[in-house]
């Protein structure tokens, strides 16, 4: 923990780019301009999206190509608890729906959570290129339910009429609704460093670096990857509730195997395994995707281009350039 | 239910499968012997349907349009390889998924560029059309079967290829031990090129035959590449054995699961709930056979020996 005490360049870059975060969306409410709001929104979002890959992804060095799964398990505990809510029909075992997100980011959270620890069980029996394909392949999985499974929209998805309440907040203010995601974020970020200095981080990055060792000191590499996987899948899950009461909307598209790619790429952008890379990615991809978008629509083009250079010529990611090399691990 | 549509789901799936096997069979070569994943490989599939689709369309000729798919897809490949893939090889995993990530997304906006976001559509061949009547009165197109009968052809002529020829015998020797053919005097930089464009080929004879039977669009490959990852997952990675019976496996396991799972149920529920169900199973059944699978066994039906 006292290494994030210290003032050295990551820490000040971080200082940095949490201070953007939060003065961009207040100078936009100051000048009018509420686009810029869902825009710092959206980074805080798809950063915490990130930041729960982050875990499992950088410190477990666990590629998981189907975290949209939680994501989108997420956003759909928002959406059908809002809907309940809203026509009043019971849920199950005669429980309401909900507005209040509270109750919605605990249930997200307990739901993707459990999924979590289901896929991982049988995934993590695989490593290396299988567990690549095989979380894909469950996310491809809870995709085609959502799809085929018409009570909750199917293909169409489902909107949220009004977004969510918070006790005390008019969440329907963008910037009310930006500092609870932003909130999200940091303490979510400051789980991720807390994990990462305790003992059980410990474990899981040492897991990482060389399983044997891990497994002769005692340690079950197993149980460690699959606690830190459902914790993973929780925050992403978080962030997929967050996610569905900024657009006010949940569609397969959120569980789909470009979302999950694009986690992963948030991530590489950043600097894998740092703890502000997932913030650093997300806000240099949306920042990318609107201004490329606004030069012109072959924008996936380009992005393509980018990441491209980016994961040949620019290992390390935009932290890697400002912050330095990362120290271990 | 009668016999003869049950006979004619199964040999859907038996379609479907073959179209899979061509998709596997590259990628589980590429990783064989690269120890490569290749995201990118849809998107050769996507390469191969447009070139057929368009050269058919300007030669009139199906055939011509089919070797043009063979063509445009090694070459493709081989560009691909030599450009981007070959600086990957000795990348970690996570490397090479985003760089094949970022390779889709470059494919998939450069084909609606030149070819724009409508689809293209491709006439089944006069010689093929037509339907042939099945054993208890049901009539099955003529086209499905050539494609049976193809990716049959295909894979007995790739076990010779790799059983009898030399490029074969390197091919396996590369699977063994990459340094070592390397260290005997095998340009091994070549062979990797040579394989990724026969990869690559495969994928795009897939692409081609079934553009005559959907639209050839933007985003075809995706699903296709995500159902071949499950079969060369249960096959085992690397096994072209493996990569066929997963193929046939999956194939038939997801146009069978389909047809049977709202009837089955329908006999112990109300028929509209059956239909929902039913169909919401279908769609998830070829990843619970993958999991049960890796429960039994992590590492594929026909594990490879090193990887």
């Amino acid at each position: 923990m006292r290494e994030i005490m210290i003032l050295t360049r990551e820490n000040l870059t971080n200082l940095i780019l949490a201070a953007l975060l939060l003065a961009v969306p207040f100078a936009a409410d100051a000048l009018g301009q509420p686009f810029y709001i869902t825009l710092a929104t959206r980074i805080a979002i798809l950063a915490l999206a990130a930041t729960g890959l982050n875990l499992a992804l950088g410190l477990g060095g666990l590629v998981s190509f189907g975290h949209a799964a939680f994501f989108g398990i997420g956003g759909y505990v928002a959406g059908i608890l809002a809907a309940h809510a809203f026509s009043g029909d019971p849920l199950l075992f005669g429980l309401s729906g909900t507005k209040q997100m509270w109750a919605i980011w605990t249930v997200a959270v307990i739901i993707s959570g459990l999924v979590g620890l289901a896929i991982g069980a049988i995934s993590l029996r695989t490593s290396g290129v299988y567990f690549i394909m095989i979380t894909l392949a469950f996310a491809q999985m809870v995709y085609y339910f959502a799809i085929s499974w018409p009570a909750y929209g199917g293909e169409d998805g489902l909107s949220i009429l009004v977004r969510n309440q918070f006790p005390g907040v008019m969440t329907m203010i963008p910037l009310n609704f930006f500092l609870i995601c932003y909130v999200a974020l940091l303490l979510a970020l400051g789980l991720f460093a807390l994990i990462r200095a305790s003992r059980f981080g410990t474990a899981l990055q040492a897991a990482r670096q060389n399983e044997v060792r891990v497994a002769t000191v005692g340690i079950q590499p197993y149980r460690i990857r699959l606690t830190a996987f459902a914790i993973s899948a929780a925050i992403t899950g978080l962030a997929g509730a967050l996610f569905a009461d900024l657009n006010r909307f949940v569609s397969p598209s959120m569980l789909s195997w470009h979302m999950s790619g694009e986690l992963i790429v948030l991530i590489i952008l950043g600097g894998t395994g740092r703890l502000f890379g997932p913030l650093a990615g997300a806000a240099l991809y949306v920042i990318f995707e609107y201004a490329l978008g606004g030069l012109t629509e072959r924008w996936q083009f380009f992005l393509g281009l980018i990441l491209l250079a980016v994961v040949l010529f620019a290992r390390g990611g935009l932290l890697g350039l400002l912050a330095g090399k990362a120290k271990h691990g | 239910m009668t016999l003869a549509l049950a006979l004619e789901q199964l040999l859907n799936g038996l379609q479907l499968g073959v179209m899979l096997f061509l998709m596997a069979a590259g990628l589980t070569l590429i990783f064989g012997v690269m120890g490569l994943i290749n995201l990118a490989h849809g998107s050769l599939y996507m390469v191969g349907a447009f070139a057929c689709a368009t050269v058919a369309a300007w030669t009139g000729s199906f055939w011509i349009g089919l070797i043009a798919s063979l063509v445009a897809a090694a070459a493709a490949g081989a560009i691909v390889e030599l450009v981007v893939i070959r600086r990957l090889y000795d990348r970690d995993h996570l490397d090479q998924v985003l760089a094949t990530f970022a390779l889709i997304l470059m494919f998939s906006e450069g084909t609606r560029w030149l070819f724009g976001s409508f689809p293209l559509y491709l006439d089944i061949p006069p010689l093929l059309q037509g339907a042939v009547a099945l054993p208890g009165g049901t009539e099955y197109p003529v086209y499905r079967l050539a494609i049976i009968l193809a990716g049959a052809i295909v894979a007995f002529g790739l076990y010779l290829l790799i059983s009898r020829t030399r490029l074969g015998m390197r091919i396996r020797a590369g699977e063994s031990d990459r340094e070592m053919i390397g260290a005997l005097g095998v340009d091994i930089r070549t062979l990797y090129t040579v394989v990724f464009a026969l990869g690559a080929a495969l994928a795009g004879l897939a692409g081609a035959m079934v553009g005559a039977l959907q639209s050839v669009q933007v985003g075809m490959g995706e699903p296709v590449l995500i159902l071949a990852f499950v079969v060369i997952v249960i096959g085992g990675i690397g096994s072209i054995k493996g990569a066929l019976l997963g193929a046939l496996l999956v194939g038939v396991t997801d146009t069978m699961g389909r047809f049977l799972l709202p009837k089955i149920l329908a006999l112990f529920v109300a028929p509209a709930q059956a239909g929902m169900i039913g169909g919401a199973v279908a769609s998830m059944l070829i990843y619970i056979v993958m999991a049960v699978i890796l429960a039994v066994k992590p590492r594929g039906l026909f594990p490879a020996a090193h990887a």
